[in-house]
């Protein structure tokens, strides 16, 4: 017979159309994070430590990067007999077939994997966020709360309460009430996101809110299982917990692992955050190379000079090239006597020799002003950048492209070249 | 692929000096990330040899640990798999491997319970990328008893730790010497071989009636003029890293950029045991020119012209030149080392100082103050 205490289902599904040409091929949960992970290394890596060894991760925009990088997932020790990681995309039914329209929707079309494994308990994460936390120990508040649902939660500034979804407490942690981005916050607890349903209550409310369309956790759920009385907790979470959601917050966290003593220490023995690694030689720093404040991945070659920056494996810096405040995805090449200066460059781009990128005066994003922001280069994944072109700041590129894209070998900022990808 | 293989690993030898004290050869951590056995492994795997015995002896520990699992070299197949045969006490033998040959005699069943028709023999310290079904091609084509991987060596290596061997014009081996005081040859032997697995369990028979172990001086020499036994010359890349100052040489020529590139950036890949370790990290302090650098390592100082291998730290204002640091070294501040091979897991001490004098490698082994007792 299978039993298993507590199942996760893991979210994985979602775009991130806020992070740009990062996302324009593969699902955010598949974006490079920390020189050698990939985002959904967390999550997976918190429930192998957490003891929770049966994942379903539910797929739908791009997914083959994920698929390969999850496999059978070996490098997470979930390759089980029983349980262990199960990749869950939409598929057809016999009287219809219909995409993931809500993270409640994809679990409520899921509900055969769960009934399989017969848990007490349901996990619902989500793909995007970067923290380590025991799910273990929020299992035990929930029962000892007697709860129907626990939410995680997570102490936010005041200030900034009003841009998350926030929940009001009695004195013994039972929610009282949700407000959504609230003008005037009440309360500084931010739902993450993350939640434990006993797994009745939860096969009940998808049942009952069947219908619903785009069915939600956060606008459906929650507040319907609230409403009708059911016990409903916060888990108040105090580690560090970093949304990735957008480019600026995704640079930020990746810029914060270079610090002496990081917030998020990657280099603790307890709590290993675990990935695929295809690429396992040493890096080499050449006679004349300058590396200052970095981490950089395996296989890597630096021949110039790369400075507070986040190198990923198998990356080849030429010879001369000065790469500053950058993070720089697997495999990508940056030819020499090139200068870099505050850029994301995805995997497997080629950047010409003697460019320059990320120079000249701040300027508004033409087509997207809210994705390009606080002067970042982003360079998509397999973009190619031809020699001796000047590429301004706010800007976006993706897809191969030549000196003919660039009017008198120039980028001005604020600007985008968007030739591959979805995002047009 | 229609062979198995056999690796031996169960070798010491006095030239590693006080390296050895701690492992088996084939457990040698070798260019950063991997270790000597990873060399041999990947290129079974590589050439679809899906069933491959490990023989060991001396000091396993180090080796069985980096062996627990087959999963890195994919091995771990309902055909085929990874074997790791130490001697043991049986009804019939109660000695330890008295030699190479008695080493394979004593798992002999292994051999006799496969079908495949060839075997391939490889040792555990060699560093090389080599695809075995080439050598069976030449194998078949001259249609040799044995064939013997060779590789011509420079001419400023010291060749008497070597096998010698000559061959006339066909690619017969004419000559082995083993280990001579004078060099008669550069064609050395890689100890890898190539035999039909039948002739070989006859070999094998035959040997241990006659009380004789070894493989090399009891079959290869005994046998060479009776047997047709043929070199094929290997050109890639190819060193042993069974001596301190082999090892020393082989870690350092993969600060060549060619060589980098041969092993680690064209197909195919060579595996290791995966440690999950964080990426490596530079602070403020660090100046690293011209060195390798693993994965798990955090830098404060300086390093030139050497190995760090996985998780090692280098403390505020220390100088590294021209050394190898093995695996989850933690170097105090103000520390000075040149010309060393500094032994895993050591804590060298804030302000020491260890040099390898007069061309001299020294070999730095430290207690370790930071692993409980």
């Amino acid at each position: 017979m299978i039993k298993k205490e507590m199942i996760a289902m893991l979210l994985a599904g979602g775009q991130g159309s806020r992070l740009g040409v990062l996302t324009s091929s593969i699902a955010k949960p598949a974006v490079s994070f920390g020189g050698k992970y990939r985002i959904i290394d967390f999550p997976l890596s918190n429930c192998i430590n957490s003891g929770v060894d049966t994942v379903g991760v539910l797929t739908q925009y791009q997914p083959l990067r994920l698929n390969t990088h999850i496999g059978i997932g070996i490098p997470w020790d979930l390759d089980r007999n029983i349980g262990g990681v199960s990749i869950l995309p939409p598929y057809e039914k016999s009287t219809n077939a219909e995409w993931y329209s809500g993270t409640a929707n994809a679990i409520f079309q899921n509900l055969k994997y769960m009934e399989y494994y017969n848990p007490e308990y349901v996990l619902i994460l989500g793909g995007d966020h970067i923290y380590k936390m025991d799910y273990e120990v929020m299992l035990d508040f929930h029962k000892s709360n007697n709860a129907d649902i626990t939410l995680a939660t997570i102490p936010v500034p005041m200030e900034e309460a009003s841009r998350f979804g926030v929940v009001i407490t009695d004195d013994k942690r039972r929610i009282l009430e949700f407000e959504e981005k609230p003008p005037k916050p009440r309360s500084n607890l931010a739902s993450m996101g993350i939640y434990i349903f006993n797994w009745k209550v939860l096969r009940q409310a998808l049942i009952d809110l069947s219908e619903q369309p785009g069915c939600d956790f956060g606008k459906h759920i929650i507040p319907y299982c609230h409403e009708r009385g059911d016990r409903v907790f916060a888990y108040e979470f105090n580690g560090y917990w970093k949304d990735v959601g957008t480019l600026t917050s995704y640079w930020e966290s990746n810029m914060e692992l270079i610090d002496i003593v990081p917030e998020f220490n990657l280099y603790e023995e307890f709590w290993k955050i675990y990935t695929k690694n295809d690429v396992t030689p040493p890096q080499y720093i050449a006679a004349d190379a300058v590396v200052e404040r970095c981490i950089i991945g395996e296989g890597t070659e630096i021949y110039g000079r790369v400075y507070n920056s986040v190198i990923g494996a198998g990356v080849t810096i030429g010879k001369n090239a000065e790469v500053h405040d950058s993070i720089i995805m697997k495999n990508t090449e940056i030819g020499d006597n090139t200068k870099v200066n505050k850029a994301i460059i995805a995997e497997n781009c080629v950047i010409g020799f003697d460019s320059e990128l990320g120079v000249g005066e701040e300027a508004t994003n033409v087509k997207f002003p809210k994705i390009y922001t606080d002067g970042l280069v982003t360079i998509g994944e397999g973009s190619v950048i031809p020699n001796n072109v000047r590429i301004g700041k706010n800007t976006a590129i993706s897809g191969g492209t030549t000196l003919d894209d660039y009017p008198s070998g120039q980028l001005k900022s604020g600007e985008s070249i968007i030739k591959a990808g979805d995002l047009r | 692929m229609r062979a198995i293989g056999i690796i031996l690993a169960g070798g010491n030898s006095n030239r590693m000096r006080e390296l050895s004290n701690k492992r088996a050869i084939a457990a040698m951590p070798v260019a950063g990330s991997f270790r000597g056995i990873d060399f041999a492994l990947s290129n079974m795997s590589n050439s679809h040899v899906q069933k491959v015995a490990v023989l060991t002896q001396y000091n396993s520990r180090s080796l069985n640990e980096h062996l627990s699992s087959s999963k890195w070299w994919d091995f771990g197949r309902k055909q085929g798999g990874l074997f790791v045969f130490t001697p043991t006490i049986t009804a019939d033998n109660g000695f330890w491997y008295r030699g190479t040959a008695d080493a394979i005699a004593q798992n002999l069943t292994f051999l006799r319970n496969s079908h495949e028709p060839y075997v391939v023999i490889a040792s555990g310290d060699g560093v090389y990328k080599l695809d075995f079904n080439k050598v069976l091609e030449y194998h078949i084509d001259k249609k040799a008893d044995i064939t013997v991987v060779t590789k011509r060596m420079a001419d400023e290596e010291d060749c008497t730790r070597f096998g010698l061997v000559q061959t006339d014009e066909e690619g017969r081996i004419t000559e082995f010497q083993e280990k001579p005081f004078v060099v008669s040859s550069r064609l050395v032997s890689t100890g890898i071989y190539v035999i039909r697995r039948r002739h070989l369990i006859e070999l094998i028979e035959k040997s241990m009636e006659e009380e004789r172990f070894d493989f090399v001086r009891d079959i290869l020499v005994r046998y060479m003029s009776v047997k047709r036994i043929f070199s094929y010359e290997m050109d890639s890349y190819w060193n042993n890293i069974s001596s301190v100052e082999a090892y020393f040489k082989t870690n350092m020529d993969f600060l060549k950029k060619d060589i980098r590139d041969f092993f680690f950036r064209q197909y195919p890949d060579v595996y290791s045991k995966i440690d999950d370790l964080p990426p490596a990290k530079y602070n403020p302090g660090s100046a690293v020119r011209n060195s390798l650098i693993s994965s798990g390592c955090i830098i404060n100082g300086v390093v030139e012209n050497s190995l760090l291998f996985k998780k090692v730290y280098v403390g505020n204002n220390c100088t590294i030149k021209n050394s190898i640091i093995l695996n989850d070294v933690h170097i105090g501040d103000n520390t000075y080392i040149e010309n060393c091979i500094v032994e895993s897991r050591d804590t060298i001490r804030a302000n020491s100082t260890h040099i390898g004098e007069n061309g001299e490698i020294k070999i730095v082994v430290e207690k370790n103050e930071r692993y409980g007792f």
